[in-house]
């Protein structure tokens, strides 16, 4: 008898029998959980006469979208105006990325500046700008700011050809004649031998120890080459500048001002971020790497380029990437002032005309989903390849 | 040639003001020009704005006539000042808002007086008692009025999200912590699916699900409140932020605080609640008061869904016909007000960051 009763006892103080049992109480509620939700939602649905399932994607959308990169009509399908805010999503994110790099590196080196003036301002600037909440930027920008401009007759003007109002931003547009492609292919094609001449060189010194000017050398082929293929083909690449006709401007391209208001915001935000990573990064580089550098005799942009630098962006970069994804997400702000992005196209009026909440959500939050999983994935292959040996 | 050995001291130009000056901010010559533009910059922004927020400004008055000088309209604030701290809510109940605003600064200034006793309980008091009278004071019920709460609005709705949102989420989220590193596969698979959902989406797709998709989940005749269905959204959503700040913290534990604490023969609830979690959590209290500030900041967004947070108001009241054309004063108002609350946040967490940097 005594066996048996330890033997149930120590089946039930098993380690691994105890964590088996819990596991399946967990998944059986949360399998419960979600039971419960899907039979109600078929119900409801059922109710209200909604066909589940992605049909409703090849209908005609029968609404019009006020900025598009591709061509899009009310007579375009569903699936079309997920494309189309899709798009101004990424154009949005990708501006607003390339801005809130430029305006967060410069602000995060200005924190280190040893002026003490330009460093107070930097720091004015981070700690105002990041403790504001991000829609009331954008709100500021384009109620306050961009709405408030003058009319298309009295715009602010740069050099003639950008031009500043109320109906948005005005800057010159690139044509491309013909003959312009053979520029492009050349262009193309020596950038691949410059990157052919990097290797090349960077094996030869490794190999020998000699230095080869690569940087410069490609340099000079690019644009060479470029400039010449310009001339032999006689110019094809001209700029078609903005006019005023009547009440508006012809010509050109056109930013609407809720565009421009959301990659100002965006940027402006998310810069105060990133200038505290850039800050960060160059102060864990420590400072014994720039006085042993100094101590073998580099000069002091070598010790940049080659101390300083690849082991601060070993450091920033991790979190570098996590402000662009916060960036591009954010960029869903855009429904607050109607810019068309994908979440004011597809989660608002597509969602408001079929009813579809469930398929229209789901696409909408995989789409971010997708983007954040996929940039971690490649954050994941960086710290493996930037990793030192030795670390943790 | 009298050889003295009287100490020389370094140039005049090195000491005191002008050394100062010196050092900082004209060491050379494009240190001084960044200096120039520097002060031109300041020179061309602060003079301005000095003048439109105080020199030039409107204070006295009652309508938008009584602002004659050039600068801004506080008479604007002034005039909607209900309405930009209370919402809707019904002028002659706001005292049960102030009531409930009054036992929060009392129990928060004690907490922040050093030195003082039975913080703890003062604590528990804010975290178990102080959330059933709010509910009772703000919504109504034991003899008091009920206030529905699409009449709540400004700045108090803006409290009592994030309020609850940083409440409610803390504890998820150290669940959600734990359940990630558990060892058993399948609590730590679902966890980890949870937060990855939740963290790789922006926040007004979150609002957006929770306002159109809540409803078809529920069984019939289950209404959520429109405020109820907004706040379990945030607080899911800012729980798995959190849950990654707390698990952050649970892995810079080192490994032999664990060990220990199996040896002495502690249970894994007993361990985590007495060894792991007290220091871990400590570990990143910045971090977590960063993420309140998150949260502070992100509340704005539900008025996407159509809740007038302070925010959303200060856009409503300049819509009014009577007041158009101020959205600059009630943008830059805001702005200070939402300013003043995080960095108090933020200098708090700091001051706490220092505090509790004991030992190592």
């Amino acid at each position: 008898m005594e066996t048996d009763k330890s033997k149930i006892g120590s089946f039930i103080f098993n380690r691994s029998v105890q964590g088996a049992f819990y596991q399946l109480i967990t998944l059986g509620l949360v399998a419960l959980g979600i039971y419960y939700i899907v039979t109600n939602t078929a119900r409801n649905m059922m109710e209200r006469g909604l066909a589940s399932g992605f049909h409703f994607l090849g209908v005609e959308s029968q609404f019009d979208i006020g900025m598009t990169l591709i061509e899009y009509s009310p007579t375009s399908t569903y699936f079309d105006s997920f494309i189309v805010g899709l798009l101004n999503t990424l154009l949005v994110a990708g501006i607003g990325i390339l801005f809130a790099t430029i305006i967060g590196f410069t602000v995060g080196i200005m924190r280190l500046s040893s002026n003490w003036l330009i460093a107070k301002i930097a720091e004015a600037y981070v700690e105002i700008l990041r403790n504001i909440p991000l829609l009331l930027q954008i709100f500021f920008w384009y109620f306050a700011v961009l709405r408030a401009l003058p009319k298309p007759k009295q715009s602010l003007e740069l050099y003639d050809s950008f031009f500043l109002n109320n109906r948005g931003l005005f800057i010159p547009d690139t044509v491309f004649g013909e003959g312009s492609s053979i520029i492009f292919y050349l262009l193309c094609l020596t950038i691949i031998i410059s990157i052919g001449i990097f290797i090349w060189a960077k094996r030869r010194q490794n190999r020998t120890g000699e230095r080869f000017p690569a940087f410069y050398v490609s340099a000079a082929l690019i644009l060479s080459t470029f400039i010449i293929s310009l001339a032999a083909t006689g110019f094809p690449v001209s700029f078609e500048y903005p006019e005023l006709k009547g009440f508006n401007f012809k010509g050109g391209v056109k930013l609407i001002p809720e565009l421009v208001a959301l990659t100002f915001a965006l940027a402006m935000y998310t810069a105060s971020f990133i200038a505290e990573v850039v800050r960060g990064g160059i102060m864990a580089v420590s400072k014994g790497q720039t006085e042993a550098a100094k101590s073998v005799g580099l000069k002091q942009n070598l010790i940049l380029r080659l101390i300083i630098i690849p082991q601060a962006l070993r450091v920033i970069v991790p979190p570098l990437t996590n402000q662009y994804l916060n960036l591009t997400k954010n960029s869903s702000l855009a429904a607050a002032i109607a810019y068309p992005d994908l979440v004011l196209v597809f989660a608002g009026t597509a969602l408001m005309q079929t009813g579809q909440a469930i398929e229209i959500i789901g696409m909408v939050m995989g789409v971010y989903l997708f983007l954040s999983l996929f940039t971690s994935l490649i954050m994941n292959l960086f710290n493996r390849t930037m990793k030192v040996d030795g670390e943790r | 040639m009298s050889t003295t050995n009287k100490e020389i001291g370094p140039p005049v130009i090195e000491l005191g003001v002008m050394g100062w000056l010196r050092k900082n901010l004209f060491s050379n010559w494009y240190n001084s020009l960044l200096t120039i533009s520097g002060l031109y910059l300041l020179y061309i922004l602060i003079p301005p704005l000095v003048n439109w927020i105080f020199l030039d400004a409107n204070f006295v008055g009652s309508t938008r006539d009584d602002c004659t000088n050039e600068g801004a309209c506080w008479i604007f604030i002034q005039q909607n000042i209900k309405l930009i701290f209370y919402g809707l809510y019904p002028t002659e109940e706001l005292w049960r808002v102030n009531f409930v605003y009054l036992i929060l600064l009392i129990s928060g200034i004690y907490l922040l007086i050093p030195n003082l006793k039975r913080k703890g309980w003062v604590g528990a008091f804010l975290l178990i008692i102080f959330p059933i009278i709010c509910v009772v004071m703000l919504s109504g019920g034991l003899g008091l009025e009920a206030v529905e709460t699409r009449l709540w609005g400004g700045l108090f709705l803006t409290l009592v999200i994030a309020g609850v949102g940083i409440v409610l989420s803390l504890p998820i989220g150290v669940m959600l912590a734990l359940g990630r590193r558990s060892k058993l596969p399948v609590v730590s698979l679902l966890c980890t699916i949870f937060i990855e959902i939740w963290r790789g989406v922006p926040l007004i797709t979150v609002l957006f699900m929770a306002s159109n998709m809540f409803p078809l989940f529920m069984p019939e005749g289950v209404n959520f409140d429109k405020l109820i269905r907004a706040l379990i959204g945030v607080m899911f959503f800012s729980a798995a932020y959190l849950a990654e700040v707390v698990r952050g913290g649970l892995q810079a534990m080192p490994k032999g605080q664990y060990e220990a604490s199996q040896a002495v023969g502690l249970t894994y609830w007993r361990m985590m609640a007495l060894v792991i979690l007290p220091q871990s959590l400590k570990m990143v209290i910045p971090a977590i008061i960063g993420s309140f500030i998150a949260i502070f900041k992100d509340t704005t967004l539900v008025l996407v869904i159509g809740l007038f947070d302070f925010l959303g108001i200060i856009q409503f009241v300049g819509t009014n016909p009577d007041w158009l054309g101020f959205s600059h004063e009630g943008y830059v108002f805001a702005a200070a007000v939402f300013w003043v609350f995080c960095y108090a946040m933020s200098w708090y967490s700091q001051r706490l960051e220092k505090k509790l940097d004991t030992g190592r």
